[in-house]
């Protein structure tokens, strides 16, 4: 099993914190789940919210300040009236409670944030937006969690001390993380079982979050991979844990993120598929791949994919590695054609999405977000 | 490489191996011997990382193992 990025696993956790003098910040549901990931150590070695320092090297060399990878910046922007040296306590509706010791408080440049780590300054883009909308200054400081707060898929949440035993206890040495944020087609299984024979077990392990309209609600998504799982893995082979996280669409940086906290999950290897993590056409189709080469010290192994597809000529499913045939044999995977035929209430046809994993996506009267 | 902010340091290694280094990185993605050597020595200590060491005691292990077979992650 590797080593938790950094080389510890952080477990920022104290229920003992007496709270009552401190000034309290309602925080929203997607900086709760930040604040969990830091205190549990799904961001090892991240300790808390990154310090200026970190921020600026994270964004010109994708890498904190003492070098080790990382390249998506955890940040909490602040409104004025809160200084260096302050604690505070950050509360969530759900329940989240977490000390945040205040180390330091600094500017930034909006479009330099966002053009390094998006590419882009376009707000059209989700993540460039977001951080327009951002206050003017972020605070840095370590975290300690107090409180989790309520998890509506409590069975899927696992933190990674819980995975890391959990994949020893199984003999797994080698495991592959998937990430996803959609209901598996056959295109996806392929691409999960084809790793999957390589190594001891399959990690899968959905984002589950604030999501777009007409996504995939999460509950379908949770249902529709319980399903595929138990009609068409071995038991002793596949695993299903939710990744409480924002989708940032940054793309190859995000990649690496996505890499690096499955490695602290306890994962040796980590599917990387088309355009990973992007949105609209702000990335290549395969930059998430060549990132990676910008990393020897990672510490985990990426598998990319292409795409795979069905051919009618070798009957069955197929990459452009394999196959042959021209394109008049082959059908693709597309989850907007397998979205399209959902709303129209037609049953996808096998080939593109098993029978009993259709079944319980149409059994919802609506899958998708409102 | 420039000492950008104090980030860089400079070492020394041979004029040979230098020019070594200068002929294998001709047509590949690397642009100075810097990169090389700099991309070379992570990889090296990436690979000597060391296992974890143990976080949690056998008594909070046996709890957590508990957790995970009542939620049927383990038999």
């Amino acid at each position: 099993m590797p080593a938790p990025h950094g080389g510890k696993l952080v477990y920022r956790v104290n229920n003992k914190i007496e709270i009552a003098d401190l000034p309290e910040i309602r925080i929203d549901e997607d900086m709760a789940k930040e604040v969990e990931n830091i205190a549990y150590g799904v961001f090892s070695p991240i300790e808390g919210f990154i310090c200026k320092n970190d921020f600026e090297s994270i964004l010109e060399h994708m890498r904190l300040e003492n070098d080790i990878p990382w390249t998506i910046p955890i940040v909490f922007d602040i409104e004025n009236g809160i200084k260096e040296g302050d604690e505070i306590i950050l509360k969530a509706e759900s329940g989240t409670t977490a000390l945040f010791k205040i180390e330091e408080i600094y500017g930034y440049d909006k479009k330099k944030y966002a053009e390094q780590i998006f590419r882009t300054i376009d707000s059209a883009h989700p993540g460039v937006k977001r951080i327009m909308e951002m206050r003017e200054k972020f605070a840095g400081g370590k975290i300690t969690l107090i409180r989790e707060g309520e998890e509506k898929f409590k069975k899927y949440y696992l933190k990674p001390y819980e995975t890391r035993i959990l994949f020893k206890e199984k003999g797994w040495r080698d495991v592959v993380a998937f990430q996803t944020r959609n209901v598996p087609h056959i295109g996806h299984e392929y691409v999960q079982k084809t790793a999957l024979t390589f190594v001891d077990g399959i990690f899968i392990n959905p984002i589950i979050g604030k999501k777009k309209k007409g996504d995939f609600k999460d509950e379908v998504i949770l249902k529709s991979y319980e399903t595929l799982i138990k009609n068409y893995y071995l038991k002793e082979r596949a695993v299903m844990s939710i990744l409480r996280t924002m989708m940032r669409y940054a793309g190859p940086r995000e990649a690496i993120f996505h890499a690096i906290m499955r490695k602290n999950f306890g994962c040796t290897h980590f599917i990387v598929g088309r355009d990973h993590a992007g949105v609209g056409n702000y990335y290549g189709p395969y930059d998430a791949h060549e990132i990676f080469n910008e990393f020897p010290d990672l510490g985990i192994t990426p598998i990319f994919f292409r795409s795979f597809f069905y051919c009618k000529k070798c009957g069955g499913v197929v990459n452009e590695k394999i196959c042959p045939h021209g394109k008049e044999y082959h059908i693709y995977y597309s989850g907007t054609t397998i979205r399209e035929m959902l709303i129209k209430g037609e049953t996808p046809p096998e080939n593109m999405m098993r029978k009993e994993v259709a079944e319980i996506i149409m059994s919802y009267e609506n899958p998708f977000v409102e | 490489m420039s000492n950008e902010k104090g980030k860089y340091t400079t070492v020394s290694i041979p004029t040979p191996l230098a020019e070594k280094i200068k002929k294998r990185i001709e047509g590949t993605g690397f642009t100075s011997i810097s990169s090389y050597v700099t991309y070379v020595l992570r990889e090296l200590l990436a690979s000597m990382e060391e296992e974890e060491e143990e976080v949690f005691s056998k008594e909070d292990e046996e709890k957590i193992k508990e957790r995970l077979r009542a939620l049927g992650y383990l038999d």
